[in-house]
């Protein structure tokens, strides 16, 4: 082990930085009425998604426990038991993610606020961005208009084949093997390859509407097309905040969480609890609301002109 | 041979595609928060040096390549065919005028190179950073031109051509970086 591996790997001026952002967002959200709230990393329940990866921990008593992959659960518990405006800025954790933009560790930043329209929300969130970045407004783009832009098809319509043209057209197609029949993999991997790195997405960008087979735990607005009431963020090419018009309806959380275990099992990755806290405060009523996550680590990558989070963390996890 | 999954995708790992080695010399780790991993990578032919963009899905896996680097001494050129021989158990080895390439420039008999095997066969020789070759031919500088940026053609031993300060005489050795082909200093007088 070399000395220099104690050190981290963001310099003095960045974590200084990192510290006066951190009191900027929580100024933010003071000024327009928000509470900060405070819940656990460690919990029973966890979010059911095909491509999320939750840590476990194991106690003695074996009882198996996640770290959570975002603060999501907690917060609309608070949200059913009547919180109006909640936000807070901790950690989450997801397996497997490390590299330039990713650290399976992270400082994520989420609030809710009880009958908020997407629209407003997305208002929010431009504002934020804003004030933290000073950047201007973020211009708003539908998830059909950036990909018949940039892709040359309709995402909520188009086949698999349909996608897999476009990437061929594209060049993405290169390999002497035939082309995956993953439909959603095609959809992240032209936004990734097509939309992301186009110059118009370089200023603030909210791309919204998106296909309905991604709505994780969005809304969907019935068609046509049917659309999942989410919202992306981007600046500078780079995925900064996803929001959702919240789901409500705990049967229908139900079913994705069946589907998606099913999912799961297929792709060999273990299946996860279905049952949760989040359901009961379901069934309970959650008011109509909307919440955003933002990766607190990549505002600040932004803000300091750096193009990977080991130049913005302490000790990223590699050194952790 | 192994594969790799992308979970053990790292940058230096040598793999195989379409039946060529190749190195990973690039790797950018992508998630969309609406998707699945995505494997950025960018890949370098070890055999003809031209550079690959690929994108590979979590879960997809690529095959090992069979690739060594042994050290070698080069002992003879015979018509368009170099011969090496490894240091350790003296088996020869050759490579055409093409897979050496501008690398004859730098060889003299005896010289230490390393040498990349793809499935026991040689496809590369790496000559040392610096070698020294001595100057048989070249144009006496004229008087009094003391202008050090100014070069003039000198060829080597082994009868290739370098550019080298106007001071440089036959007789003289002449250190050259073989990354760039550039002189670096006189090694005698």
């Amino acid at each position: 082990m070399s000395d220099a591996d104690f050190r981290p790997t963001a310099n003095w001026e960045t974590l200084k930085l990192r510290a006066a952002m951190l009191q900027r967002l929580r100024d933010f959200f003071a000024e327009r009425g928000f509470l900060e709230v405070d819940t656990p990393l460690l919990s029973r329940d966890t979010v059911i998604d095909v491509h999320l990866e939750p840590l476990a921990v194991d106690l003695c008593d074996r009882r198996r426990l996640y770290l959570q992959t975002s603060p999501e659960f907690a917060m609309k518990r608070l949200l059913a038991a009547g919180a109006a405006a909640i936000y807070q800025i901790t950690r989450a954790f997801r397996d497997e993610e490390v590299g330039d933009r990713h650290n399976i560790e992270f400082t994520i930043a989420e609030w809710y606020q009880a009958g908020q329209s997407m629209s407003e929300a997305m208002q929010l969130l431009s504002d934020l961005g804003e004030h933290l970045l000073g950047l201007g407004a973020a211009k708003r783009l539908t998830f059909a208009e950036a990909f018949q832009r940039h892709a040359g098809v309709d995402p909520h319509a188009a086949s698999c084949d349909d996608l897999i043209a476009s990437a061929r057209e594209h060049g993405l197609l290169h390999e002497n093997r035939p082309p995956h029949r993953q439909r959603d993999v095609w959809l992240a991997q032209l936004l990734t390859q097509l939309v992301e790195p186009q110059p118009g997405i370089a200023g603030p960008t909210i791309l919204y509407d998106c296909p309905a087979d991604q709505a994780a735990l969005a809304t969907v607005r019935p068609g046509p097309p049917a659309v999942a009431e989410r919202f992306e963020l981007y600046v500078r090419g780079i995925e900064l905040a996803n929001g959702y018009h919240e789901l409500r309806d705990a049967s229908e959380l139900r079913e994705r969480n069946r589907v998606n275990n099913l999912q799961r099992r297929d792709a060999g990755r273990r299946v996860l609890p279905e049952d949760s806290r989040l359901l009961d405060a379901m069934e309970h009523g959650l008011p109509q609301c909307c919440g955003v996550a933002l990766g607190f680590d990549r505002l600040v990558m932004i803000a300091a002109g750096a193009t990977t989070l080991d130049e913005v963390m302490a000790f990223p996890f590699p050194i952790a | 041979m192994g594969t790799y999954k992308t979970s053990d995708f790292r940058k230096g790992l040598k793999v195989q595609i379409d039946g060529q080695p190749y190195l990973l010399i690039e790797m950018n780790f992508r998630k969309p928060g609406k998707g699945t991993a995505l494997y950025e990578c960018k890949l370098r032919n070890l055999i003809r040096g031209t550079v690959l963009s690929r994108t590979y899905r979590g879960g997809e896996s690529l095959e090992s390549a069979d690739v060594e680097e042994i050290d070698a001494q080069y002992l003879y050129r015979q018509a368009d065919t170099f011969v090496f021989m490894e240091n350790t158990n003296y088996e020869q080895y050759e490579l055409s005028a093409e897979q050496v390439d501008e690398n004859w420039k730098y060889l003299k008999e005896g010289m230490g190179v390393s040498m990349m095997l793809y499935n026991g066969n040689p496809i590369t020789m790496t000559p040392p950073n610096h070698v020294e070759l001595e100057v048989i031919e070249c144009e006496p500088g004229a008087k009094g031109d003391t202008a050090t940026n100014v070069t003039k053609p000198a060829k080597v031993e082994n009868g290739a051509e370098f550019g080298v300060p106007i001071f440089i005489k036959p007789g003289n050795v002449i250190k050259i970086d073989t990354r760039t082909g550039a002189y670096i200093e006189r090694v005698n007088s």
